[in-house]
């Protein structure tokens, strides 16, 4: 699998080629190019955020349809701790589990479960590598995706241990083989996803070769068949909780760390939250922490782009469904333990760098600083760049020219027109004289050069339709 | 041979939610130029060091950053009260950081001993009254 794919994606038809979603990614892979949205796969980190600001809704994630249980002969449903705070006066996590099997699902594996033994995982990790302090949480992929890009001194930091997603994927699929002995590829393990990070997580993951989740669906879609089945479900129904407060609490921003017994946290939510906290952790800012929680979506899980409710409803419900259950209720125990740590690395991949050689982005570097001199400093985003230093960078990697600026475009007529008004009136002076004609040329020249000019424009219009 | 990239910084005096603007920003054009991680992470901590001493005792200043395929120059230029006893102040530990500011986690003693131990060369030039000019270097 591409090690840049992506599951956010651009609906073309429905691109009206506005500046929303340039000015909010933050990563700046966004650009309007012939009036349409374009992204650019090496910087994009699948947050989301494009989606959750475009006003025409043409930003959408790629996840599987509910038809794709039809094509396993045994599935298994992994909902993650967000989906129980969709609902309404939710007071046991057993109805969702038990409507999940009333939806079609042969089994299911609660991630809040394998969060768990994350959590203890982790917990063993800080005591036993003081030197790595502090430990970067790697549970959200967006956040690993940006560290993978930009902070390359901060991955030793990261925590080398499975998300809870993946471990949990790798238990259930050990289970099913074991309990039906059907042939892996005929069980189908569902993971019920907030983002579309883990879309990307499950088809191209980052500290482990191949993913164990088969395929994903988004909460909103699983939401509605949900809801009518939680009716049936009766008050005798099975026990398959297997979390507890811990293993629940990792749905909202806060909740990872809590379950590590220490109170030298930092936990960050909002992806621009997140990328201040790793600047300053690359500037050594911070002592005495051991461990950093950091969410790409606003309150954590709970505000995933696919989610229904509210994040911080979401949260409020979260925390009514903890208060009753005990602290924890799964343990890392053997088998846990093969499909805990990560089996691969993660590499810097210095996608930002200007040009191919040291020499060759040094000298681009001086370019955009000489072309930032010139442009005007507005960042208004209609040459469909982000800023004007981003489209000083486009320049300098040849992406974009300087005409696209329209201020400089703006400025080149009206000197032109000025000129064109000077000679004009020197026209009519001369007109009494009867002696005009060699300035009557000079005006037809004037003419011509703007609508050359108006041309640069019209052929960008052009483009744009 | 290529012009050096010169960039200059006016650092605000007791303005600490803009401390680290400048390091963050040569950060980001040293990443982009490709130097390695390593180099990044020095320039950064050594900057952010000299940039937050500057905002605490010097009522801030301009810093000056040369960059050439072969090296970083920081220039960190104050009209402080300057530096008594050089050496004392390079011992870890020692501050004369006022109290309000260790509320705020700064003035540990570490600033100038961190900019040293993270930069391959370091001059400090100080005048009492008048003020300071430090001038750190980082090979690339």
């Amino acid at each position: 699998m591409d090690k840049f794919y992506h599951s956010v994606r651009l609906d073309a038809e429905l691109c009206k080629g506005c500046i929303n979603c340039i000015k909010r990614c933050p990563t700046e892979a966004i650009r309007v190019r012939g009036g349409k949205a374009q992204i650019n796969s090496k910087f994009c980190i699948d947050c989301g955020e494009c989606i959750r600001v475009c006003p025409h809704h043409a930003k959408h994630a790629v996840y599987d349809k509910l038809e794709a249980m039809k094509q396993y002969q045994y599935t298994v449903a992994l909902p993650a701790p967000t989906l129980y705070s969709q609902f309404n006066n939710l007071d046991d996590v057993n109805i969702v589990l038990n409507a999940l099997l009333l939806m079609g699902f042969d089994d299911v594996f609660e991630v809040s479960a394998a969060a768990e033994m994350v959590s203890e995982a982790t917990r063993e990790y800080l005591e036993s590598h003081r030197e790595s302090l502090p430990v970067i949480s790697t549970a959200c992929p967006s956040v690993v995706r940006l560290i993978r890009v930009r902070f390359p001194n901060l991955i030793p930091h990261m925590l080398p241990l499975n998300p809870p997603v993946e471990v949990a994927a790798a238990l259930a699929a050990k289970h099913a083989v074991e309990k039906t002995g059907l042939p892996r590829n005929q069980i189908g393990i569902f993971f019920i996803s907030p983002c579309p990070s883990k879309v990307t997580y499950a088809k191209a993951p980052l500290g482990t070769e191949k993913s164990q989740v088969d395929r994903v669906l988004a909460i909103k879609d699983v939401y509605p068949k949900l809801l009518s089945r939680m009716k049936a479900v009766r008050d005798d129904c099975q026990d398959i909780g297997k979390a507890g407060k811990i293993g629940i609490s990792w749905g909202r921003s806060g909740g990872e760390a809590s379950g590590l017994f220490t109170e030298n946290y930092l936990a960050a939510d909002g992806i621009e939250n997140v990328i201040r906290v790793l600047e300053d952790l690359e500037d050594q800012k911070f002592t005495n922490l051991k461990f950093v929680e950091l969410n790409a979506c606003p309150g954590g899980c709970v505000g995933g782009v696919l989610t229904v409710e509210n994040p911080y409803v979401a949260e409020v419900k979260l925390n009514r469904l903890r208060k009753y259950l005990p602290v924890t209720r799964s343990h890392v125990e053997e088998e846990g333990q093969q499909v805990i740590p990560w089996t691969t690395g993660v590499q810097y991949e210095p996608v930002f760098r200007l040009g191919n050689t040291m020499m060759e982005s040094f000298s681009r570097l001086n370019q955009v600083e000489r072309l930032c001199k010139k442009l005007p400093g507005l960042d208004c985003g209609s040459c469909g760049a982000p800023t004007c230093k981003a489209l000083a960078e486009d320049i300098v990697r040849g992406e974009a020219v300087e005409t696209d600026c329209v201020y400089n475009l703006r400025e080149n007529l009206h000197k032109l027109s000025e000129e064109v008004a000077v000679l004009a009136g020197d026209l009519s002076g001369r007109d009494r004289n009867g002696s005009g004609e060699e300035t009557v040329k000079l005006l037809k020249d004037y003419i011509q050069r703007i609508s050359e000019e108006m041309a640069v424009l019209d052929n960008r219009e052009d483009e744009e339709e | 041979m290529e012009d050096a990239i010169v960039l200059s910084y006016a650092i605000s005096g007791e303005d600490f939610t803009r401390a680290g603007e400048a390091s963050s920003d040569v950060k980001k054009k040293l990443k982009q130029m490709g130097v390695s991680p390593e180099a990044v992470r020095k320039v950064a901590i050594a900057m952010y060091e000299g940039e937050i001493n500057m905002v605490i005792h010097a009522n801030g200043g301009e810093i000056t950053v040369t960059i050439t395929p072969e090296e970083i120059c920081m220039v960190l230029d104050d009209v402080g009260p300057g530096i008594p006893d050089v050496d004392l102040a390079m011992q870890a530990g020692y501050s004369t950081a006022p109290d309000e500011i260790r509320s705020l986690g700064f003035g540990a003693g570490m600033g100038l001993p961190n900019m040293k131990k993270y930069t391959d060369s370091m001059e400090i030039d100080t005048r009492i009254g008048e003020g300071t000019k430090i001038t750190m270097v980082v090979k690339i």
